[in-house]
């Protein structure tokens, strides 16, 4: 599958069906876009598990720091990795020794390892890399405009009315994908980039 | 597997908008308030420290200029905007996330006169220092590069003269120097030109012009391309480095690719305080829905006056892009194939004093400085606009002594050279 860029019924389709999210490299630290994207996607409703083996004992916003995927002791369906590429492939291995498998694994915005996202997808387990979902939230939402990006969404119906802990409708028109034309131009340029250096 | 692309005038309409949640009302409503309240000290708190999306106060967000936008983002090809007071206000926002004391940067010498100001006297009196470079001669930008130089700045196409910029020649300097280029289109519109899609990094518009449309809010807006890695070699660090007023976030680090917007944002606009008017954005956003319209015509229009313009034995040589033997005609047809845009200059034969005759026997056209509203704009820009500029400084932006400049609206053609032909003849 072509990870420069991601159609919105892919991305949609991710955050609609996972509940149960665990975040590798959670930040009990509230600077941290871990601890960003921790805490709203509890806030619309997502069963959130803090991993971190530094920091066991501690919660995160009430939820228990948990060592490792392996410790978690109940199914999970999307494993957020919030660590830099060349920690993923060995998440990549405790990934692959779960049972079940998680149905998603998700790499944060900057991470990418098209090797791991081959492993994974050959295992069944859909991929992205490279996204934020508080930020892919946020577009399908089209909550994100209030900060005045560009959701790339259209709507002519009324929305709900947000309230905290409510999940919003992702189901808005896309306008061509998630990334602009420029910024596909950039990411397939990058990786371009990486692969003639390599 | 593709999602459908709405085409521009769909975009013009609905990008951005939506009924609203709590009426139903369907035109975006003027939030005319200041601020708004939090559901708790959780929620101010995560606001505060950019942590949820949501409203505090107007100098910072407010629902009805993300609406205005998120839709000029759209019509750009860009992540993300932020919308401000002026145009003058939105150069000030962007240049402040780029330079700091000492550093430089390359701007056209072909640009709008205020701006000539703003960079030659303001931006000095802040220690950011404009270094001057032709559009007619690319490889001056790339002389002017040196190890201080922070971004490249340029008009797409240029107030006054209406001479059109090779945006891809200047765009592939800036990406030799390792420096974002930064793209007034305000005289083009993103209907006639996307800078974007030739390499622009950030696009800044005077949302008073054609944007607007109407002659009667003034407004800015800075558009985020996306397409610039700010944390590659420090030369940026208040998008690269943690930033203390938000207790240690980097916001390229949190935002991607639209931090450039933010920072434009919660320090720019938060710090030097220059908010758009809710209800300048509702109606800058009104007029947005017909800009294919307008523009079409506007450019329309303006290729028949200069036409006629250049046949009348008084005028002595006319300026417009649009037209097969002017200078520019290639890189309009490259850049602009829909029409070279509304504003151009011609020279009188009689010089000055013709300039000035003309000026104020015209009837329909209104003597003013401004370009890009409905009604047809005339102006004596070496009296006016430029006239703080020397002598040399005002031939060299295109606004010599016997220089007009009009900016042409979108009546019927035939009543503005009907009218201009009175003001020649008279
Ligand atoms: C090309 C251009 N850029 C910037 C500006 C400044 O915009 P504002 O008057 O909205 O501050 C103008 C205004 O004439 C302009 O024509």
């Amino acid at each position: 599958m072509n990870h420069d860029s991601y159609n919105d019924a892919y991305i949609r389709e991710i955050l609609n069906t996972v509940k149960t999210v665990a975040m590798v490299g959670a930040s009990p630290q509230n600077v941290r876009p871990s601890y960003f994207v921790f805490k709203y996607l509890a806030e619309r409703g997502y069963d959130m598990i803090p991993i971190n083996p530094g920091q066991v004992g501690k919660s995160l916003l009430n939820k228990p720091f948990v060592a490792s995927l392996q410790e978690i002791g109940r199914p999970i369906d999307m494993v957020d990795i919030f660590r830099s590429a060349e920690h993923v492939m060995s998440i990549v291995d405790i990934i692959l020794t779960l049972n079940p498998l998680p149905k998603v694994a998700w790499m944060q915005l900057g991470v990418r390892h098209d090797e791991a996202a081959a492993r994974l997808e050959a295992a069944g387990i859909k991929v992205v890399m490279n996204r934020c979902p508080k930020i892919e939230y946020g577009r399908l939402s089209s909550e994100i405009q209030w900060m005045g990006v560009n959701s790339r969404t259209l709507s002519s119906k009324r929305a709900p009315i947000p309230t905290q802990g409510m999940r919003l409708s992702l189901n808005r028109s896309s306008v061509g994908g998630g990334s602009t034309a420029a910024a596909d131009r950039v990411a397939q340029q990058n990786n371009k980039d990486k692969n003639d250096t390599a | 597997m593709n999602d459908r692309i709405p085409g521009f005038g769909t975009l013009a309409v609905h990008a951005g908008a939506q009924p609203d949640p709590t009426t139903g009302a369907r035109a975006t409503p003027i939030y005319q308030t200041t601020s708004f309240v939090f559901n708790d000290a959780d929620h101010a708190a995560s606001l505060f420290g950019l942590q949820s999306f949501g409203n505090i106060y107007t100098r910072i967000t407010n629902p009805t200029t993300a609406v205005l936008e998120e839709r000029v983002a759209a019509l750009e090809g860009g992540t993300a905007a932020l919308a401000v007071a002026s145009g003058h206000a939105a150069q000030l926002v962007a240049f402040q996330q780029l330079l700091q004391p000492g550093d430089e940067f390359i701007a056209s010498r072909k640009l709008y006169g205020g701006s000539i100001n703003q960079f030659s006297h303001a931006f000095r009196s802040f220690g950011w220092n404009v270094v001057w470079a032709d559009p007619d001669d690319i490889p001056s930008f790339e002389r002017a590069v040196t190890n201080k130089t922070k971004a490249i700045f340029i008009e797409s196409i240029a107030n006054p003269a209406g001479s059109i910029t090779d945006i891809e020649a200047v765009a592939a300097v800036a990406r030799k120097a390792g420096v974002p280029l930064i793209v007034d289109n305000t005289l083009a519109t993103p209907y006639l030109i996307k800078p974007i899609d030739h390499g622009a990094d950030i696009v800044v518009h005077s949302l008073t012009k054609f944007l607007g449309g109407h002659g009667n809010s003034l407004g800015g807006i800075i558009v985020d391309a996306g397409t610039f890695d700010w944390s590659k070699d420090g030369k940026y660090p208040v998008l690269s480095e943690p930033r203390p007023e938000y207790h240690g976030i980097k916001l390229q680090e949190t935002f991607g690719n639209f931090a450039f917007a933010i920072a434009c944002r919660v320090l720019g606009l938060r710090d030097l305080g220059p908010a758009l008017s809710p209800f300048n954005a509702f109606l800058i956003q009104t007029g947005i829905e017909t800009l294919p319209l307008r523009m079409q015509r506007h450019s329309d229009n303006a290729k028949a006056v200069a036409e006629w313009l250049s046949a009348h034995p008084k005028v002595a040589a006319v300026n417009y892009s649009g037209l097969s033997d002017n200078r520019y005609h290639a890189l309009a047809r490259k850049y602009a194939p829909k029409g070279a845009g509304a504003v151009f200059t011609f020279s009188l034969k009689g010089g000055y004093d013709a300039g000035v005759n003309l000026v104020s026997n015209l009837k329909l056209f209104s003597h003013l400085a401004n370009v890009g509203d409905t009604r047809s704009l005339v102006i004596h820009p070496a009296s006016t606009t430029h006239s703080q500029l020397d002598d040399e400084a005002k031939t060299r932006s295109g606004a010599g002594p016997d220089v007009v400049r009009l900016s042409v609206g979108i009546e019927d053609k035939e009543d503005l050279i009907a009218d201009l032909e009175q003001a020649l003849n008279a």
